[in-house]
């Protein structure tokens, strides 16, 4: 007989991946924090705040980055818009934290600052319960959950693919960023949201706070990253991969894809409000060019970068690029964007598989065997990947 | 019309839409010993009409093959069929009372219609197994298939038309890795997976050999009694090994219909072929 959900959901991770999430959770819970509280700044093992704030932020990306798979990776649709998810959990939790503040503002007042400042008297009727923690948490998802699956609706009803979606949701995102850019809207305008004081209570920037957060980003990360294997490994996993190879013939024996790519697009969406709900009391901001189209662009990115179709590509690619962009941006700010452009056509042309591809292509250099011989990879970037799904991701047998 | 059907045209859902993909039967029924109707069906792409006033009937368990030169329409009548294309004018049905121009593709494969592409349509990225394992009938709503998962008989009927293809020897294969015959016959497979009433085949040996051929032709003859099909071929010795009754399409409809022998000397059917 079949064995409860959460050991079916646990066995669709192989021996190696296990250890490796132990591992991941054992620093982010147990070591950091250690280092952070009991060293003396002096110490060389000392983690800084600062370093916590970048790896916080970074394990947000990260989760974004595996939504992101899984819709682009194994549902073959390219968003270019899943910065606008991310920031509607950004600013849902934002909302809570700036009702935190309290009477702690510039004005003294009820009523966060910008508010004030337009001389409004009372709070939009959308603000309503927004001092609740709980209300806010259901916003985190609902409101992303809401959007996603109204537009995904329409437009996977109307049957619209491939560069169509693509820009299609940057035009959303953009119409959001210029909606969230006027003061009127209610959400602070150019400024966005900003100068938290607490969480639940908890002053935002004490450390005990800081690695609170960190720890729970780093749990969410684990948790979406068990969730996304479960689901590709699971006959629901197999038939999105059929529908990015060959949608009609998913459609003549008998599957709608409809609802087969909302339910991902959905989910995709709802894990990105997570994240920037965890993203906004790390880095103390949210404003409307978390909604810009370059951000959502770079979305896509680490995924190509790291490996579409991977799960632990694109995790590794949010890593690797963010490390990258903290790094340069310090060191040589007006090179950004070349070196980000300049990145993604060479992993574009010489990596299709990403890092995670170029890995693998050197460990079976030692070893090759025929039976393992890769399909050859597709010429487009919108085109899906061909990483074969490894026999031991396959939930054929329980 | 009730305020369900406004609600319904206004945004277009399908209410009984839940029900539709259970993979339990819509009744058919064959009363009058045919399965499928086609009356007076036009299709027109931009004043071109791709079937004209095109009329066919396929007996229960019948095997029937369907020729006529590039551009007779063979492929839009299939369109018509499982839901891809609508025609503009004429009716569509399935045994006596299902009617096919009002179904999406999904709900016309769960009636029990499986369609094979012209070029084998399968998937290169899973196994042959997992082909298989996807067409199978079975629940097929989006939720029910996190938590599906394979029981005895299930396995043992993949088993079963794993050996029927003979790929049982390439189950765990790519498809993508497979032969062009060898998709031919696990796009075949997939389709008998589903269980189909009617099965309709595009060009099912194409780029096979002789051999591949005729045990083509053997299997299909075996299928028709307890399904229908309808095969389109351009392969004479094809249609000869499987001895159905062939109808000619020509411009969109129907210009000849009887056995072979009767079919190719027919004078309108040689002047079609031939040329003036």
């Amino acid at each position: 007989m079949r064995r409860p959900l959460v050991f079916r959901i646990a066995s669709a991770l192989d021996g190696r991946t296990r250890l490796a999430l132990t591992v991941f959770l054992a620093v982010t819970l147990l070591v950091v924090p250690v280092l952070h509280l009991t060293l003396p700044p002096e110490s060389a093992f000392h983690v800084s705040t600062y370093a916590i704030t970048l790896l916080g932020k970074i394990m947000c990306y990260a989760i974004v980055a595996v939504a992101m798979d899984l819709i682009w990776g194994y549902g073959g649709i390219l968003s270019l818009g899943h910065g606008l998810f991310f920031a509607l959990g950004g600013y849902a939790f934002g909302m809570y934290l700036m009702r935190q503040i309290g009477r702690d503002g510039s004005y003294q007042s009820d009523l966060p600052d910008f508010m004030v400042f337009l001389d409004w008297k009372e709070l939009p009727w959308y603000w309503t319960g927004s001092d609740s923690f709980l209300w806010v948490s259901a916003l985190v998802v609902l409101v992303p959950a809401l959007v996603a699956f109204i537009f995904g609706y329409f437009a996977f009803r109307s049957r619209i693919k491939g560069v169509y979606f693509s820009i299609i949701t940057q035009a959303l995102t953009y119409a959001a960023m210029l909606l969230f850019f006027r003061n009127e809207t209610g959400f602070g305008g150019n400024n966005g949201f900003t100068d938290f004081k607490r969480v639940l209570g908890y002053t935002i920037t004490s450390p005990q706070t800081r690695l609170v957060l960190f720890g729970l980003t780093a749990l969410v990360l684990a948790l979406t990253f068990v969730l996304a294997r479960w689901l590709v490994a699971s006959k629901y996993g197999r038939v999105l991969t059929a529908i990015r190879d060959a949608e009609s013939r998913v459609m003549f024996i008998g599957y709608n894809p409809l609802w087969f790519k909302l339910f991902i697009w959905t989910l995709s969406a709802v894990l990105c409000g997570i994240a920037g709900a965890l993203y906004v009391p790390q880095v103390g901001i949210i404003n409307p060019s978390e909604m810009s189209v370059a951000n959502s662009i770079e979305i896509a990115i680490w995924v190509a970068v790291g490996g579409r179709g991977t799960l632990i590509g694109p995790i590794v690619g949010a890593f690797v690029v963010n490390l990258a962009k903290s790094w340069f941006t310090v060191s040589f700010p007006e090179y950004w964007l070349f070196f980000l452009g300049l990145l993604f056509i060479v992993v574009t042309l010489l990596l299709p598989h990403g890092l995670v591809g170029l890995w693998k292509t050197l460990r079976q250099a030692k070893q090759t065997r025929p039976d393992d011989m890769e399909l050859p990879p597709r010429e487009s970037v919108l085109a899906p990947p061909l990483t074969p799904i490894p026999p031991s991701d396959r939930r054929v047998t329980e | 019309m009730s305020a369900r059907d406004v609600f319904r045209k206004i945004i277009g859902i399908e209410l009984d839409e839940s029900n539709a993909y259970t993979g339990k039967r819509r009744t058919l029924d064959i009363s009058h010993n045919v399965i499928l109707y086609l009356e007076d069906i036009t299709v027109s792409f931009d004043g071109f009409k791709a079937l004209n006033k095109l009329n066919l009937a396929i007996d229960a368990g019948e095997l029937r093959c369907i020729i006529g030169p590039n551009g007779a329409g063979k492929t839009t009548m299939m369109d018509v069929i499982t839901g891809k294309a609508r025609p503009d004018s004429g009716s569509a049905f399935f045994g006596q009372t299902i009617d096919l121009t009002r179904l999406s593709e999904p709900e016309i494969a769960h009636a029990g219609i499986g369609r094979k592409f012209q070029k084998p349509t399968i998937f290169e990225q899973h196994s042959v197994f997992e082909n298989l394992e996807l067409a199978m009938t079975t629940d097929k709503r989006a939720l029910t298939t996190l938590t599906a998962w394979l029981r005895d008989d299930d396995r043992d009927r993949i088993a079963d038309t794993l050996r029927l293809i003979r790929l049982d020897t390439e189950a765990d294969r790519p498809a993508g890795l497979l032969s062009h015959g060898q998709k031919q016959w696990l796009e075949i497979g997939m389709l008998l997976m589903q269980e189909p009433r009617l099965l309709l085949l595009d060009e099912p040996v194409a780029g096979m050999t002789d051999d591949e051929t005729m045990r083509t032709a053997e299997l299909f003859v075996s299928l028709a009694g307890k399904h229908s099909l309808v095969v389109v071929e351009h392969d004479m010795a094809f249609v000869k090994a499987l001895g159905g009754k062939v109808t000619v399409l020509h411009e969109g409809s129907v210009l000849a219909e009887g056995d072979l022998d009767a079919v190719q000397n027919d004078q309108r059917v040689i002047e079609v072929y031939l040329g003036r």
